[in-house]
């Protein structure tokens, strides 16, 4: 599947709130809850969500969605999560990436790392005091962090620095904190970003109120 | 198989200043988070009874070990760089010294096997001299068990 069928895939109302609901729970859905959210039929929903799993936007799977087990438990049920991998489209064609990771090896190799998250911040305060964004969430959520709150703290779903944090992680990690820090500088805003990751989300998090352990 | 990882730290200080004390302090939860991660195996401990002292050795004064067994490149990687291991990693520049020469190195030893701790050292001069090869490598240069390039 090409980059751009993939993302052409999404060019339909329906199916971009499903993709948009499956994506933001951060767990496995399935076909019911998905058309509830999406305000359509079951079979409709079920249509879109295959055809987003064929552009491999979408991951399917089948597992039982209630604890019962045995007799009467039923077929497994059919459920969709979030494709790994990524889909990029630019016309004419551009390639930040190559050129990114060209850079943080450059980076590295001069040992530049100190420099390179003051860059990082000094950057996140200029985003940060230019954006409009009425909220922080709203902020990150237009920078691709996907945020969700978790019990009065702010994780993010999605690391927007996916491939670059994978060759560097600590560099990308670092920088990627130093960005946000930035980000809250620049919006006057006195929460507290620090590191705090999990498999497959971003390792930045922000409390309301400034952490006495954040040393950064 | 299961993934050995063997690492050296130049510490700024001997470990007993209090340049590297806000380290030492995270070493018993840290070590703690290592010993229920997904995947963790096994670890070099210094002293059951003390989980601050440190792995003593012939390679080098002010030279930290660390030397560990895991399931997975993944159970690994989780761990480093997916947990609150990282907030430690990222503050390494206040207590260890920056070196241009490798300091980490991985290998894949047969499930319950656990190499002498000088075979760490060995694996690491090994990446040293030949750069990564399936007998000595590292997380961006990574090898299969069956000695692929990943």
């Amino acid at each position: 599947m090409d980059e751009l069928a993939a993302v052409a895939a999404l060019n339909d109302p329906v199916r971009r709130e499903l993709y948009r609901y499956v994506t933001s729970k951060g767990r496995p859905v399935g076909r019911n809850e998905a058309a509830e959210a999406a305000g359509v039929a079951r079979p409709l929903a079920a249509f879109h969500l295959d055809k987003l799993v064929d552009a491999g936007l979408l991951e399917a799977d089948f597992a039982h969605l209630t604890e019962k087990k045995g007799p009467g438990s039923g077929r497994p049920a059919k459920i969709y999560r979030r494709a790994p991998g990524e889909h990029q489209v630019s016309v004419p064609p551009r390639d930040y990436r190559t050129l990114a990771l060209v850079l943080a090896e450059v980076v590295d190799l001069l040992g530049g790392d100190e420099v390179a998250e003051k860059a990082a911040h000094r950057i996140g305060a200029r985003l940060g005091a230019d954006s409009a964004a009425p909220s922080l969430a709203d902020l990150l959520g237009e920078r691709g962090y996907e945020p969700y709150d978790d019990e009065g703290v702010l994780r993010l779903r999605n690391c927007p620095f996916h491939v670059l944090a994978e060759e560097h992680p600590m560099l990308v990690c670092s920088m990627n904190l130093s960005l946000c820090q930035g980000l809250l500088e620049g919006r006057g805003d006195s929460s507290d970003a620090r590191l705090d990751p999990r498999p497959g989300e971003c390792c930045v998090v922000f409390s309301p109120e400034p952490s006495k352990t954040n040393q950064s | 198989m299961h993934l050995a990882q063997f690492n050296v730290a130049h510490m700024r200080a001997p470990i007993d200043d209090p340049l590297l004390a806000d380290f030492v302090a995270a070493l018993e939860p840290v070590n703690a988070l290592a010993d229920a991660a997904p995947g963790f195996v096994w670890r070099a401990i210094a002293n059951e009874d003390d989980p601050e002292e440190t792995i003593t050795h012939d390679f080098g004064d002010h030279l930290l070990i660390n030397y560990s067994i895991w399931e997975s490149r993944e159970s690994l990687w989780n761990f480093v760089y997916r947990s609150a291991h990282l907030a430690i990693l990222q503050r390494r520049r206040e207590w260890f010294q920056r070196v241009a020469e490798p300091y980490t190195v991985m290998w894949w030893v047969p499930d319950g096997e656990i190499p002498p701790l000088k075979e760490g050292w060995d694996r690491l001069a090994l990446l040293k001299a030949k750069g990564p090869t399936s007998d000595a490598f590292t997380f961006k240069e990574f090898y299969e068990p069956n000695g692929d390039r990943a």
